[in-house]
This record gives C-alpha cells, structure tokens and sequence, in this order.
C-alpha cells in the first residue's frame, strides 16, 4: 500500500545472498576464529568473531562477551532479586552503569521523591542494588542523569567497537558510535550481570545504503521513517542493520543516533555504522573516552572496524533520499507514516482482510478519516522528548522553528531534555529562553511522555505531535494518539496548533 | 522452569499483526520490583471496559478461549519494549506457547528464558492453523515439542523446526545462568586477553 502518489522513493531489495562464513565454523573458537579471518566478513561479524567466548552449536549459538550494559529502574529489579535469591555475585561491576530515567518526574524544578508509589519502590531498590553490588548509579539529583541511552555516549561509556547490551530495546542508538549494542529482558539482565555474557544467536545482516542529499529541512527522524516505512515494522526482524552510504556520512553523529535507535522500530536487533573521523571527534573529549597514547592505540584499533570490500550481506537495501519529505505518521505502528503532503489511506484498497482489518482499527484508534489531509490535523499537546530526539542539535533544531513564536492556543507543548547535561547546555546557548518564552513546559529530563511510565500522561482522546519513537495505541496514555516526527515538525505543529510542513515554516520566517 | 514437553489445551486466534507489548502489558503494571500480578494486566485494554468489567468481544473472555494455553498469533507478535512483563503476565495467564510467523527478536529471547515456547510456521501454514482455532471445535491442540508438532483435533499434525540448543533449554527447563557458569573458567581466560588487548574496555 502506497500512502502518498506525490513521490516514490525506491528501494530495491536487490538480491538474497547465501550466509558467507557464519555458521560453517565448528565448536572450537579457534578453529571458527581463523576461519573467519581467512574470509571478507562484514563489520557485523566481526564485532560478533571478536566477542565470541566460544561456539555452543553450528547454529550459529555463541557465548557473546559483553563490554558494558546500562540499567534502568524499571527493568532491572527482578535480574537483582535474581541474583539475591541464587546467592549470585555480579561478575564485573563496573562493566554497568545504571541511571534512573523511566518512572521519575520531569516537573520543570527536580522532583528527588518518586511521587507514586510503585516509582518510589522502583528507585529505592535501585539504589540499593547499586550499593549492595557495587554498580555506578545516576539518580536524580546527580548533573550527569538523563535518559540512559544520551547519557552514556555523552559520557563516553561507549566507545568504538564494543559489544553493549542493556534492557531496553533503544540499545540500537549505540551503533551510531560504531559499537553494537541491543535491547534484552530481565532475564538476560540477570544473566548478564551473573555471567558477563549472553547465550546469543548470531543475526542474519542486512546493509541499507543510504544514497543521495537530503532536501532543505529534512533530518535523520524521517530517514529511519521513511526506512521503516519502506521495510515495515517486521522489515528488519532477525537481521542487524549495517547503514551506510553517503548521507550516513553527511550527517552528525547524533542525528547518527537517532537513525540506529528507531532501527528497531523496523525488527532491528541491532543497527549500526562503522566509525569515522565524526565519531572520533565526538568521543575524544568524553569524560570516560580513553586519553593520551591509549586513545591513539584506541583510534588505530577502530580504523579497522569497517565491512571488507568483498563481505556480502544477506540482505541489501538501497534507499535514495533526494526526494523524500518531512515524515508523520498517522496510524498506532511506526510503519504506518507518509509524507507531510500526504493523506491518510484507505484501508479498502487493501486486498487482505487481516491487513484491512488492522489499518481499520488503527484509522479508528486514531480518529481518522481516509483521505484527510495530514497536514491540517490539529493536535492538544506537542511532545520534544526521548532517546530518539532530545538531544542538544534536536534543541536547536526545534528553537530555530520556535524563536519568535508561540504556542498555538489550546496546545500544551512540553519539551524534557535528553538529560541534565543536554538540559544545562540549552540553558546556556539561550534555547531554553526561547522555549519557555514561546510558552513551552521546559522540564527535567527522563524517559517522561515517551512511554508515560511517570506522571507525564496523556488523557483519552488527547492527539499528540511528538519526538519520541512509538505510535502504539495506549503508549502516551490510555485513549491517547500519537504522531510521530522530528523534533522541528513537532515546533511546527505547537507553533501553529496542527501537523503542517515544518518548510512552510521556515520560509515565513 | 517447569519444563516443556507435551501440552494440550486450547488455542485463541489473535491475528492481528505488530501487537507490541505495550497492548500486550499496558505501562501501569510496570511500577513493581517483583513478577506478581500480572495476570491481570495482560492485554488490559482489550480484556477489560473501562468500568473494570470483561469486555465480551475480546477473544479471551470467550468460551473456550478463556481458558487459552496458546495464542496463535500475527505477525511481529511482541514488538516495541524489552518489557518482559508482557511474557510474565502471558505465563501467569497459563499460555505455553505462541505459534506465529515472526516474533520481534527480544520478546522471543524473553519467552525461551521463560519457558514459553515460540513456533514459527509458514504464512500458509498459519492462516490455516488461524481458521482451525477460530472455530469452537478446532480450537483444543495439542503440542508435541519432543516431536516437533502440533496435533489437530482432526489428527492432522502440523511439523515445526526449532534449534537444538532451545529444544533442550525448554524440554529440561535448564537454568541458563547455571548452565553458563560451568563455562566459567572460559569466560575469565576470554576476558583476561580481551581487556589485555583492548585496554580502554577496563
């Protein structure tokens, strides 16, 4: 199904390949290691060939070693109470980092008290957890707190080359680093912090080629949506995306972030990109980034993380981005999104009742009408917030569009920083003057109306412009409605009180 | 983990594609620090009106359906969240197993650390497999994990592959943790030349 006729961007599933190497190698590492290193392997295997404790079938099962793992409140406490129960030690404390993001308040001055209490219990135990097994915690009140996956790149927690995961599925962001790292449950946090590895099925691979030059005010937010839309919420399930291409390149290594972090909105299991010269300028002046002679070795080492010419993938994507435009979605999946110039389609040219029936369900959730026009939807409340885009360019980006206006009339718009490090920063380059000036809610950061596991709820019937990275029915609140876009559509859409084309925008200004 | 072998019971039809777990585990049964309860918030929204009551065209407050050891499900069944609240919550409810095409990758990973099998058949082989269930008589299976089938009440059976590795995890309800802890020695000599090499990972 085709939402907009207005353009085409075409992507070519050009052709399945045979899996190379993987899988032919027998139980002895060694023997599977000196294997692969005789054969052109993607970067992909090579991050899995370099981690791999050894080989556990010739299905494709290894022991995965993991570098570092990020905690939250919310999905960690049961891999704790794991641990007690078994009499079990945390293998290597300080390969973990944990940070309360998910249930705290992001009222605009700091809430230290959990205000409910399911969230008190939650960051109680936490902090016990943390100092019962000697694990770094970010509460609260600490300066370098914020959601878990902008703090620990802006901390420097990851770097190049590691094998990451943690228990929340946005743990794709850091292969923009050119780490890989993924989400996994409680149980693996458990076996995780017991083990230091994870019993891991390697992934098929797949590389999307992103080709050509963004149009003026297109950002990376409707690159991945305009992929996801492209591919489907399944396109990319069982595989890990490898992205690149010269408008990979173009781009910042935050707006890098933003692509690898909504990939799982696609079935990624992880998605990331080699490193280069961005990534290392990025990380350099990182608190925990390596320094003097072993940052030079560190560098060395990550010039060699990179696909061999001759490595094939199983699956190759080329996307051309010229002409795709600002990206909104308008149904309860993140596939279901179309242009800004599009209209919301008609569930009756689908031919398969299944099919048919879910995009009825999604227009009625919605409360929308096939045909109608995105632009021009009105909205009650504008969201800039979450792992996806709140970090400092998305600021930017949105305060570009914001200064000198304000807030349409009936529309609460609120923006929750990717963290206090973000936070503190707008503060200084004068953004958050404007935000507030124009008659935004300029919060505390925290994960907030991403998934509204906090006070930050919308109500039934609510239609929301937001940031974040999930359309699903109930996920900003019961009876709430989500449209997803970038940062700068979301201004657009608060400036004005509907979805509308964040270019008209700018030309007025 | 109560192992996995024989199961019969019946099997609801919910083919609806993408259910992500926030439908299938709504955010307010997140705030606790243990698994209990729920039970009851599994599909919260659909299972329940909003004054708290059985909602009657939900396929689970049907006969026999209410009484569910499986879920035959669409597409991308468990997308979106890590949250293994939505496998806990499936596993109090008494659902065994799952039969669907895909599964988002990490909910999969949940349900094999859980003891709820996952089966994946072919698109045609699921459509079929939908139609049987949905119909009253059709709707008790049986599933055979030892010889990789599902049994119909027609004596059709309906053959599915799984890797060894997790057939034998499920079958003996194995501790995974335990069972890595015996490669102990090789995860420290692993990981004594991996920081050697690669210092800044200290």
């Amino acid at each position: 199904m085709r939402v907009d006729a207005l353009y085409r961007i075409d992507i070519l599933l050009l052709l399945t390949l045979p899996r190379s190497d993987r899988d032919a190698s027998g139980p002895e590492q060694q023997q599977g290691y000196e294997l692969a290193m005789s054969t052109p392997r993607t970067l992909y295997q090579k991050h899995i060939d370099s981690h791999s404790v050894c080989e556990l079938d010739d299905q494709g099962h290894v022991l995965l070693y993991i570098d570092r793992q990020v905690a939250n409140e919310y999905t960690s406490p049961q891999a704790f109470s794991g641990l007690r129960e078994a009499g079990r030690k945390v293998w290597r404390p300080s390969a973990t980092l944990c940070v309360v993001d998910h249930v705290n308040p992001t009222a605009p001055e700091r809430i230290a008290d959990m205000p409910d209490a399911g969230g008190a219990l939650q960051v109680n135990y936490f902090e016990q957890n943390c100092r019962d097994f000697g694990i770094e915690l970010f509460d609260v009140l600490d300066k370098r707190q914020g959601i878990e996956h902008v703090v620990a790149p802006e901390q420097g927690f990851i770097l190049p080359g590691m094998v990451v995961a943690a228990g929340d599925s946005h743990t794709t962001t850091y292969g923009a680093l050119g780490a890989f790292g993924f989400g996994i449950g409680t149980s693996e946090i458990e076996h995780l912090l017991a083990t230091q590895t994870l019993v891991y099925k390697r992934l098929k691979t797949m590389r999307v080629t992103v080709e050509g030059e963004p149009g003026p005010g297109l950002v990376s937010k409707d690159i991945i949506m305009e992929l996801i839309r492209q591919i489907g919420a399944a396109g990319a399930t069982g595989y890990a995306i490898e992205f690149t291409g010269p408008a990979i390149s173009a781009v910042s290594v935050e707006a890098r972030m933003t692509i690898c972090n909504m990939a799982v909105e696609a079935g990624a299991r992880g998605a990331f990109m080699a490193p280069d010269d961005k990534v290392y300028a990025y990380l350099q002046d990182k608190p925990r980034a390596p320094k003097g002679a072993q940052w030079q070795a560190a560098v060395e080492q990550w010039k060699t993380l990179f696909t061999d010419p001759d490595a094939s993938f199983d699956k190759e994507v080329h996307m051309h981005v010229a002409d795709v435009q600002p990206m909104v979605t308008w149904g309860t999946s993140p596939d279901q999104a179309a242009s800004i110039t599009g209209v919301v389609p008609d569930p009756m040219q689908e031919k398969d009742l299944i099919l048919r029936q879910d995009l009825q369900r999604a227009l009625r959730y919605m409360d929308l009408q096939p045909g109608t026009a995105l632009e021009g939807i009105r909205i009650s409340h504008a969201f800039i917030g979450s792992c996806t885009n709140a970090r400092i360019e998305d600021l930017r980006d949105a305060a570009r569009v914001v200064s000198g206006r304000k807030v349409a009339a009936g529309v609460r718009a609120m923006i929750v920083p990717g963290s206090t490090m973000v936070r503190d920063q707008a503060e200084s380059e004068g953004l958050a003057q404007i935000f507030r000036d124009a008659g935004f809610e300029w919060r505390q950061s925290g994960c907030s109306m991403c998934l509204a596991m906090n006070d930050d709820v919308l109500s039934p019937g609510d239609r929301c412009a937001s940031s974040t990275n999930r359309n699903f029915e109930g996920r900003q609140g019961a009876g709430a409605r989500t449209h997803l876009m970038s940062p700068a559509m979301v201004a657009a859409a608060a400036v004005t009180g509907h979805l509308v084309d964040v270019r008209s925008l700018a030309l007025e200004a | 983990m109560e192992p996995f072998k024989y199961v019969e019971g019946y099997a609801a039809p919910m083919l609806a594609a993408n259910v992500d777990t926030d439908v299938i585990m709504p955010k307010q049964f997140l705030k606790g620090i243990d698994r209990s309860g729920l039970d009851r918030g599994v599909f919260f929204d659909l299972r329940f009106l909003l004054d708290g009551t059985p909602n009657p065209d939900f396929v689970l407050n049907q006969d026999p359906w209410n009484t569910s050891t499986f879920l035959v499900v669409g597409p991308n069944f468990g997308c979106g969240s890590s949250r293994e609240h939505a496998v806990w919550g499936l596993k109090q409810l008494g659902i065994r197993a799952l039969i669907g095409t895909t599964f988002a990758g990490i909910f999969y990973d949940n349900c094999q650390r859980n003891g709820v099998l996952t089966i994946q058949l072919s698109p045609a082989e699921l459509k079929e497999l939908g139609h049987v269930v949905s119909e009253r008589g059709g709707s008790c299976i049986a599933i055979d994990l030892e010889a990789q089938h599902i049994l119909l009440v027609d004596g059709r059976a309906i053959e599915f592959k799984i890797d060894a590795l997790r057939k034998q995890a499920l079958m003996l309800g194995l501790d995974a943790i335990g069972t890595t802890l015996q490669r102990s020695d090789d995860i420290r000599a692993f990981e004594a030349r991996h920081l050697q090499s690669n210092p800044w990972l200290v």
